[in-house]
């Protein structure tokens, strides 16, 4: 690294750190004193209203240093919070909940901990990083004169270790300022990058938090497995009693009908014609049925040109217009694919048939390993999520793949459905 | 008239073989994957190809993108792609250079022999043969829309069966009427949609299935 490069990247260092310093001190100390005061507050009634609020801004505080970290000095901080239970009451009782679970975590406790430590110990590691090369200016001021009057008047002035009284001295403070300032060079980077590991060591999930995320992800797991071997059985049974009721009949009565048509063509040909017209008819039938099983289980374009053209496809056939905005450099796993397909088939369905929509917009994206996709139409909206509906069909599938569905939908509407599912590209 | 025939599964293949030469057509090459295909039409310039979308050796949509390929060394290059499903998505990109010469049909079409050959000759002689299939999708999509919507069912079945590519005299066998009346519905169906009245068949589908891409 030439020397250049390190020049700029210690006076950034030193910027950072100014403001960490800065951000920790007054940030610490005000998230600090308010906990504090909050907590204290449970016992008169009050504090169960406020403590959900300040804790969660502080959790705001610390994700933002965890998010920082990893773009100044790619210290990366695993967020350690518990998530909230799905279907949260509201009002007064959700906020008392919300404040004993929050208070429950292991993390908000830390949190509180890391702020004392940010505000003494981070602090001064952040500040050393700007203060090593600014002190050096104030090294040259005295040396280019400013000792002078200062020592007349009596002050006894001190740089660093060095006693400011003649020149000669003022001269050595300059000359160390200089050597701060190099030693600045040196270390800034390590400075901030010390910053943030002194945050790591509190903010970042102990290892029985760990195991506690992993056991809960286990859970989740065998609850999305339970969920995907009973849609699949399910849609085997479908797809078997589709068989056997449509295109198998068809098939039986066809052979019938030549076996009629194999004794009858010499006795009545007339009629044996009539059959044999009926077994072609019937052949037309058996294929359009297969044809549309055969859409149901693994749509054919999703097979030959992947998610974003099949969504487009998908489009042209819907009775009213819709907009596709497809941005997806790569093919998507054939069973993310699939998936992604079927709900997004699913919400243009429900957006026609339920909100009433005559606009849709689809926008389908990958960006930072996630797969994004939002449905928007213009229709009555009061969509909702859970309740047997078609959109907890969608979520269900989705999570199988960790996917996640969030559903917008005033009364009036617009209705906007995103889903996310995280995925490679390749 | 020289047939390059494209199809991976032996029985199809060789059923359409048999089909085609028993009405006079001759089978030039008949192939099974992707490069041979995109080899036989580049040296035996055939009159017509016909062409399964999918094929191998990838299984995709192989057959398709070697027919659009071809069409673009060789603009007007007839082709008939046969397919297991229609998709508008494939027809829209077979009809985009709109110099005709394009079939797009489901695979049973070979069922009605006489059908399907009127198809092939068609396509041939650079009118287009839409199925069925494609062009009630694309009616019915845009049937609550004006002014399409002012069209009497008379002159949208005459409409259907004109985007199909039939020419007027197969649309007036069809319907049971004279060639006239049908010749009185088309300009009628031209004026409502406000398209340039053209003797040119193929040139009528193309109207149509621009008309039909309009305000998407």
């Amino acid at each position: 690294m030439d020397a250049m490069t390190r020049l700029k990247d210690a006076v950034i260092a030193g910027a950072r750190g100014l403001y960490l310093a800065i951000v920790s001190l007054v940030g610490s100390i005000v998230l600090f004193v308010f906990s504090v005061v909050s907590i204290a507050f449970l016992l008169l009634g009050v504090g169960f209203l406020t403590t959900p609020v300040v804790l969660t801004g502080v959790r705001k505080y610390a994700d933002a240093h965890r998010a920082r970290a990893d773009e100044w000095s790619g210290v990366r901080i695993a967020s350690p919070y518990r998530p909230f239970p799905a279907g949260m009451r509201r009002g007064l009782t959700g906020q008392v909940e919300r404040c004993s679970l929050m208070l429950k975590d292991t993390a908000t406790w830390r949190d509180l901990q890391w702020l004392l430590v940010n505000m003494t110990a981070g602090f001064v590691v952040a500040i050393l990083a700007p203060a090593l090369l600014l002190y050096m200016l104030y090294g040259w001021v005295l040396a280019l004169g400013v000792w002078e009057p200062i020592h007349n008047a009596g002050g006894g002035e001190w740089y660093a270790w060095i006693h400011v009284t003649s020149q000669s001295t003022a001269n050595q403070a300059a000359a160390l300022g200089v050597g701060f300032f190099l030693l600045g060079v040196l270390v800034n980077t390590s400075l901030v990058r010390s910053h943030f590991l002194l945050a790591r060591a509190f903010l970042a999930p102990t290892s029985a938090m760990r195991e506690r995320q992993l056991a809960e992800r286990v859970d989740r797991l065998t609850e999305t497995r339970h969920d995907a071997v009973d849609n699949s059985a399910a849609e085997l049974r479908r797809i078997e009693r589709d068989l056997h009721d449509g295109a198998q009949a068809r098939l039986v009565a066809m052979g019938m009908d030549l076996g009629t048509v194999e004794a009858l063509i010499e006795t009545d040909p007339a009629r044996a014609k009539q059959l044999l017209a009926k077994a072609r008819h019937d052949s037309g039938e058996a294929l359009t049925e297969l044809r549309d099983l055969v859409r149901g289980i693994h749509p054919p374009v999703l097979a030959e040109r992947g998610l974003g053209d099949a969504v487009k496809a998908l489009a042209l056939r819907m009775p009213v217009p819709a907009e596709v905005d497809v941005e997806l450099p790569g093919r998507v796993e054939a069973p993310v694919e699939s998936a992604a397909y079927f709900a997004v088939s699913e919400s243009l369905t429900n957006a026609i048939k339920h909100a009433g929509a005559d606009r849709i917009w689809v926008d389908v994206h990958h960006a930072d390993g996630m797969l994004r996709i939002a449905v928007t139409d213009n229709g009555k909206g009061g969509a909702v999520l859970g309740a047997g509906s078609g959109l907890s069909g969608i979520e269900r599938r989705l999570g199988t793949f960790d996917g996640v569905l969030a559903v917008s939908s005033p009364a009036g509407g617009p209705t906007m459905v995103t889903m996310e599912i995280p995925c490679a590209l390749f | 008239m020289r047939v390059v025939l494209a199809e991976d599964l032996f029985l199809l293949r060789d059923g359409l073989v048999r089909m085609l030469e028993a009405f006079d057509f001759e089978i030039a090459a008949a192939v099974e994957s992707g490069p041979e295909l995109t080899k036989a039409l580049a040296e035996l310039r055939p009159d017509v190809a016909v062409v399964d979308v999918r094929l191998p050796p990838s299984h995709t949509d192989e057959g398709l993108q070697c027919a659009l390929a071809a069409r673009r060394a060789r603009p007007g290059l007839p082709v008939l792609v046969l397919s297991q499903h229609v998709e508008q998505l494939y027809a829209r990109e077979l009809l985009a250079d709109g110099t005709g010469g394009v079939g797009y049909l489901l695979k049973d079409r070979v069922f009605d022999a006489a059908q399907f050959v009127d198809a092939v000759r068609r396509v041939a002689a650079g009118g287009t043969a839409m199925d069925p299939q494609v062009i009630q999708q694309l009616l019915s999509r845009r049937s609550s829309d004006q002014p399409l919507g002012a069209l009497t069912p008379r002159e949208r079945e005459v409409l259907e069966l004109m985007a199909q590519g039939r020419s007027n005299a197969a649309i007036a066998s069809q319907l049971v009427v004279t060639e006239r009346a049908i010749a009185k519905h088309t300009s009628n169906i031209f004026g409502k949609l406000g398209l340039p009245v053209s003797d040119d068949d193929n040139r009528r589908v193309l109207a149509v299935l621009a008309y039909l891409d309009q305000g998407r």
